[in-house]
């Protein structure tokens, strides 16, 4: 019991195992999924060539990356359309 | 068939040149014929570790431009008998050798050798990649802390995509008082995030910088301390042998022996 009191006099900021492991985890997440720029650059202009076959896309405005959280990964695009290509027009 | 061990941990400072010297001066002492070699090019350390700093004649560097034979430029240790060492230049930098020249030099000396142990410089640019060019395994060093834990991880992606298959984990300074009081990640946490087969856990000790001081590796102690018999269950394991892993805890000073310290000072150590 003396042991007890003595030990928490000596130690102080109890805890930080957990801080630490939740911590690494989240960033070893981030870290690990996060696909190099150039990759994500190529893996972009190809989606935008297959997509760009069926619709038009206002390039100005469009949104392409890569979102992390502790549960998972997501590509996420926001690609606004101007205007549907009629069948006619599609190659 | 030589075994080329890189000895690497993305993070500087977590141990990788004392695990170097005393991992390759342990499998000396089991018998095999052991190369080391410093790729710390310009930052060479493993030379005073080993102290056999006095004896750096030729580096690496001599022997690929013809200056020298290899054999001028390997040290061999006079108290330990199968052990070599290859010093790396110390005026010049990491991009004095490319990975083909670290290569060729492995392959001449796995002619002679059983193990050659590639002490690899911290970072992760070209001096890390030449390093591991001609390994087979590596051996990822780091202590229970979120920056050398993360750097680890780095450097196992690394590893991998550079085709290491055999990638083994050295966890190193680890303190099992702060682990006990919930303030450090234990060995159990670090496997379980990195994810690799463990080699090894090296407990923080004092007696690591009086080894350096003295340049007299842990391992060739005749009394063995905590962190020197650690290192020579990580060289068995490494040579294949089922070794279990100390109970640190139970060797660890704990609160009751710091507060004795404390009330008798300088009566008792």
């Amino acid at each position: 019991m003396i042991t007890e009191f003595f030990e928490r006099l000596l130690t102080s900021n109890r805890g930080s195992r957990d801080d630490v492991k939740r911590r690494l985890k989240l960033v070893l997440a981030h870290d690990r999924s996060t696909l190099n720029a150039s990759t994500l650059e190529k893996m972009r202009e190809e989606i935008l060539v297959v997509v760009s076959k069926y619709v038009e896309l206002d390039t100005d405005s469009l949104e392409f990356s890569i979102k992390t959280d502790s549960k998972m990964t997501a590509l996420i695009a926001n690609l606004p359309i101007r205007r549907i290509l009629h069948p006619k027009d599609l190659n | 068939m030589s075994r080329i061990i890189v000895i690497t941990s993305g993070k500087g400072g977590v141990g990788k040149t004392t695990a170097t010297a005393n991992l390759g001066m342990a499998l000396a002492q089991l018998g095999y014929q052991v190369a080391l070699i410093d790729a710390d090019i310009g930052l060479r350390n493993l030379d005073l570790l080993l102290g056999l700093e006095n004896r750096v004649i030729y580096t690496a560097l001599e022997v690929l431009s013809g200056e020298c034979r290899l054999e001028q430029a390997l040290i061999k240790d006079k108290r330990q008998p199968g052990l070599a060492l290859l010093p790396a230049a110390q005026n010049r930098n990491k991009d004095s050798i490319d990975s083909d020249q670290m290569q060729y030099l492995v392959t001449l000396m796995s002619k002679q050798y059983d193990y050659i142990l590639v002490d690899c410089p911290a970072g992760i640019e070209s001096g890390f990649h030449n390093a591991i060019a001609p390994a087979d395994e590596a051996i990822v060093v780091t202590t229970p802390e979120i920056a050398a834990v993360r750097d680890a991880d780095r450097v196992i992606g690394l590893l991998e995509a550079n085709n290491i298959k055999r990638i083994s984990l050295l966890i190193n300074r680890l303190r099992p008082q702060m682990v006990k009081a919930n303030d450090m990640m234990s060995v159990a946490d670090v496997k379980e995030i990195l994810a690799i087969p463990l080699v090894g856990v090296i407990p923080e000790d004092e007696c690591v910088i009086v080894s350096t001081n003295r340049g007299e590796p842990l391992v060739l102690e005749n009394k063995l301390s905590l962190p020197g018999l650690a290192f020579e269950h990580t060289a068995c394991r490494l040579d294949g042998q089922d070794v279990e892993f100390l109970d640190l805890q139970l060797y660890s000073k704990g609160p009751l022996k710091r507060l004795r310290r404390f009330f008798l000072g300088s009566f008792t150590i």
